[in-house]
């Protein structure tokens, strides 16, 4: 399993689960979870999918991902997941 | 399972608190490229250092892209050029040459700086040593990446106060041999008393003699991470104060922890240590010294600055220590004046002097760092600083350093611009009185007595 955080920020519109899981379909990236909040008036969404069977790269995913997000208007980052975990778990 | 609120946070951290990687340094042998003339020696040395180093500028940038998390620097550190040019070197010429092979090297595998043009005389210099110390002018005025350091004293030998004197000549010579560039060279040129052999952090990285050959260090930041933790505990006790810098020191750590061991694995190169240091850079927010606004002075130089930058740098220490296997440089707050904008303001207020500079190194890790004197500073009033901060690692058993940038043709009240990561400095006064007749004196400061603390 290759653990990959998708993070999703700026105004929230109609679609940008929609585009972002079509994608991710597409390349056979599998979605494990998905939360959302609002901080600070911004649309928060994080998404931990899994990558280990994806038909692409990840600098490929990362880079695609985030050009989808600009064409919606809000920030995309994919991040593995390790960052997270080392940070917040001892 | 993470949640979407650490998610947060970590992004924030990353996103508007500047939390960075600082450097991934390649600590590389040259012992084994030893030869009896320059040049075959000058080849040894360009081929080990491209075949090592051939992938670490792209395993950096790789690895960033992946956590999201910059990684600011690759860098390499070599072993002491001094012991490496030993047996070749009979002119300082020959070990410019050895600069400009480390330089044209640097150049090819894509790093930011290089580190070990260097020499460890705490006792003694041979000639070899002395060599290497006359060649740093020209050697610093002729490349662009090379770094340089000079270790001048331990606990365990003293200090080789004739290397002192040495060296106040050869802060100037760069001075001088740099001065159409802001007398630049002396940004690259640091001089230590008990000089860590696996320290990440340039002018003063080199590969010591009792590492492997080849080695992952890394060094993390971090000062405007801490600096907005603790905005959020404004006016509680010196316990929330501690905790607080020990979870986030703690949280930086641990992203250092993960790159290095990444980069480790990735390189095929063991991993050897993360340097905790809280490094600063001149963007607005990285600063060590709105750190220590924080924590309660108006500025940094304020009394009760040493207090607060002993607390700062022992809960950096505590917090970073639990979050990394192996923690070994440098590892404590840097207070580089010209790096850390806090600091320039502080200065330009006038509450922070070269005095108060050298009480603070007292408690924290390295010393009187990027300081920009006058350049009409003589050589043994440098050579004295030098001396007071050498003794300070000597009695206190901790690691100090002097990086002074005496800028020809600048007095007190101006400015220097150095650009990038070294900022700009404005010009400190130097005390006025002489120290000629200390200098002068030859031989060295013997090793102290380790009993009897007081």
């Amino acid at each position: 399993m290759k653990r990959v955080i998708v993070t999703v920020v700026g105004k929230d519109t109609v679609g940008i689960i929609a585009r972002l899981c079509t994608y991710m379909a597409e390349h056979n990236v599998n979605i494990l979870d998905i939360t959302q909040t609002i901080v600070s008036g911004f649309f928060n969404m994080m998404m931990i999918v899994d990558t280990a069977a994806a038909t692409a790269p990840f600098d490929v995913l990362a880079t695609e991902l985030e050009a989808c997000g600009r064409d919606l208007g809000v920030v995309v980052k994919c991040q593995r997941e390790e960052i997270f975990d080392s940070m917040h778990r001892i | 399972m993470i949640n979407i609120s650490e998610v947060i946070e970590t992004n924030q951290m990353i996103e508007r608190e500047n939390l960075d990687v600082r450097t991934i340094t390649m600590g590389i042998s040259l012992l084994d490229c030893a030869a009896p003339d320059v040049e075959t020696l000058a080849a040894n040395i360009y081929d080990k250092i491209c075949l090592r180093a051939r992938d670490l500028v792209s395993t950096g940038e790789a690895i960033a892209r992946e956590y999201g998390v910059p990684v600011i620097n690759k860098r390499i550190s070599v072993t002491p050029i001094s012991l490496v040019g030993g047996s070749a070197c009979r002119t300082p010429e020959d070990y410019v040459l050895l600069a400009q092979t480390l330089d044209r090297a640097a150049h090819e595998v894509g790093v930011n700086f290089i580190g070990g043009f260097s020499a460890l005389v705490s006792k003694a210099m041979t000639p070899a040593d002395k060599l290497l110390i006359r060649s740093i002018p020209q050697a610093l005025a002729t490349t662009e990446l090379v770094c340089s350091s000079v270790n001048l004293g331990s606990t365990r030998t003293g200090i080789d106060m004739d290397a002192v004197r040495l060296m106040g000549e050869t802060v100037l010579a760069t001075a001088h041999a740099t001065a159409d560039r802001g007398s630049i060279g002396c940004a690259k040129l640091v001089v230590f008393c008990n000089a860590p052999d696996d320290n990440p952090f340039m002018a003063g990285a080199f590969h010591g003699v009792t590492e492997g050959d080849c080695v992952i260090n890394v060094g993390v930041s971090g000062p405007g991470v801490v600096k907005h933790a603790l905005e959020a505990v404004r006016g509680e006790s010196f316990e929330v104060l501690c905790e607080t810098i020990k979870k986030t020191a703690f949280k930086v750590t641990r992203v250092g922890q993960l790159v290095a061991r990444e980069a480790s694995q990735r390189l095929g190169v063991p991993f050897g240590v993360v340097d905790l240091s809280l490094a600063p850079t001149p963007a607005i927010g990285d600063s060590v010294a709105d750190i220590l606004h924080e924590i309660g002075v108006e500025h940094a130089g304020a009394p009760g600055t040493t207090a607060a930058l002993a607390l700062l740098n022992d809960q950096v220490k505590k917090g970073g220590i639990m979050a990394s296997s192996y923690v070994g440089g440098l590892s404590g707050a840097f207070i580089p004046v010209s790096e850390d904008q806090g600091m320039i303001d502080a200065v330009n207020a006038g509450a922070l002097t070269i005095e108060k500079l050298e009480a603070m190194t007292c408690v924290c890790s390295v010393g009187l760092d990027m300081i920009a004197i006058p350049g009409d500073t003589p050589a043994s009033s440098i050579s004295g600083i030098i001396a007071d901060e050498m003794a300070i690692g000597m009695i206190n058993q901790k690691t100090t350093a002097v990086r002074l940038i005496p800028v020809i043709g600048k007095g007190v009240g101006e400015t220097v611009e150095f650009g990038g990561l070294l900022g700009h400095a404005p010009i400190m006064a130097v005390n006025p009185f002489s120290c000629d007749a200390l200098i002068a004196r030859t031989g060295r400061i013997p090793a102290p007595v380790h009993s009897f603390k007081n």
